[in-house]
């Protein structure tokens, strides 16, 4: 197999993408993609690691990520459409105040 | 072995190319879509890397699932397109310096750390990766997990519809 550090970098850069998207994007779902980004970079991590030691921990433990990435995106997306409702947007600079 | 040299670095080009081009859209629609294609190369890199039933649960959930609903919200909300309103100044630049640090952080690590890593086994189990590996560890050694997982997933459905439901009975309230 390729070495393994090859992933690591390529996830590492993915990461890296992921967490800008997060600094920099002002559209909420945009965010939440690059939250799904970040965690897609860490289950190649994962995969590597479980095919270079032979072990299947790291493919179950994908299993895992992804589940709460689905649980995390039917929960954020129902927050945002409800935050839709109350301000008419979803900037998050106009999302300022915790009174709604 | 070239193969996969070629194989891998034209795959993390398109990934790479792809995640930038999420970042980048001004239109949420074209990010949801750059993001498909990340998570297609991803798929194909599990592939790679001897998890078959991974790769096919890539597809299947992300690509199918999490990123059809995000579309479905973008194309609800009607909320492709946000303006450049109010942007903070000074935010882009120090988003991109925190980012280059992280990544040079990383990178260093690589460059020092990695190196004395050998490079893995060519020769791997037939049934490596494969569902019913994948199956018997979930199922015993991971059971517990695997049956709070559900819970986990009853909650978000719980807090999905609750959380949409709450805000039509004050509408109707209000009217």
């Amino acid at each position: 197999m390729l070495p393994v550090y090859y992933y690591v970098g390529l996830s590492a850069i993915l990461f890296v993408i992921g967490a800008l998207g997060v600094l920099i994007r002002r559209n909420a779902i945009v965010i939440f993609m690059s939250v799904e980004l970040m965690l897609n970079a860490a289950n190649l991590v994962f995969v590597a690691y479980a095919r270079y030691y032979q072990s299947m921990e790291g493919q179950i433990f994908v299993f895992f990520v992804m589940t709460v990435a689905a649980a995390e995106v039917a929960v954020g997306l129902a927050l945002i459409v409800a935050i839709f409702k109350a301000k008419h947007s979803i900037n998050i600079d106009q999302i300022n105040t915790l009174k709604g | 072995m070239t193969t996969q040299y070629i194989l891998f670095f034209s795959l993390a080009l398109i990934a790479v190319v792809s995640a930038l081009g999420m970042l980048f859209s001004r239109n949420a629609v074209y990010s949801a879509l750059y993001l498909v294609l990340n998570f297609a190369t991803t798929a194909v890199f599990f592939l790679l890397l001897h998890a078959p039933f991974i790769a096919i649960a890539q597809v299947s959930v992300y690509t199918g699932a999490i990123m059809v609903l995000f579309l479905f919200v973008i194309m609800l909300l009607g909320a492709e397109r946000i303006g450049p309103q109010q942007a903070i100044t000074w935010q882009r630049p120090v988003a991109a310096i925190l980012g280059l640090v992280l990544l040079v952080e990383v990178g260093y690590i690589l460059l020092t750390q990695f190196g004395f890593i050998p490079p893995g086994t060519d020769e791997i189990a037939g049934s490596f990766g494969s569902p019913e590996t994948v199956g018997f560890s979930l199922f015993t050694s991971y059971l517990l997990p695997f049956e709070i997982t559900s819970v986990l997933l009853l909650v978000a459905i719980i807090g999905a519809i609750v959380l949409t439901k709450v805000e039509r009975n004050a509408d109707q309230e209000r009217k």
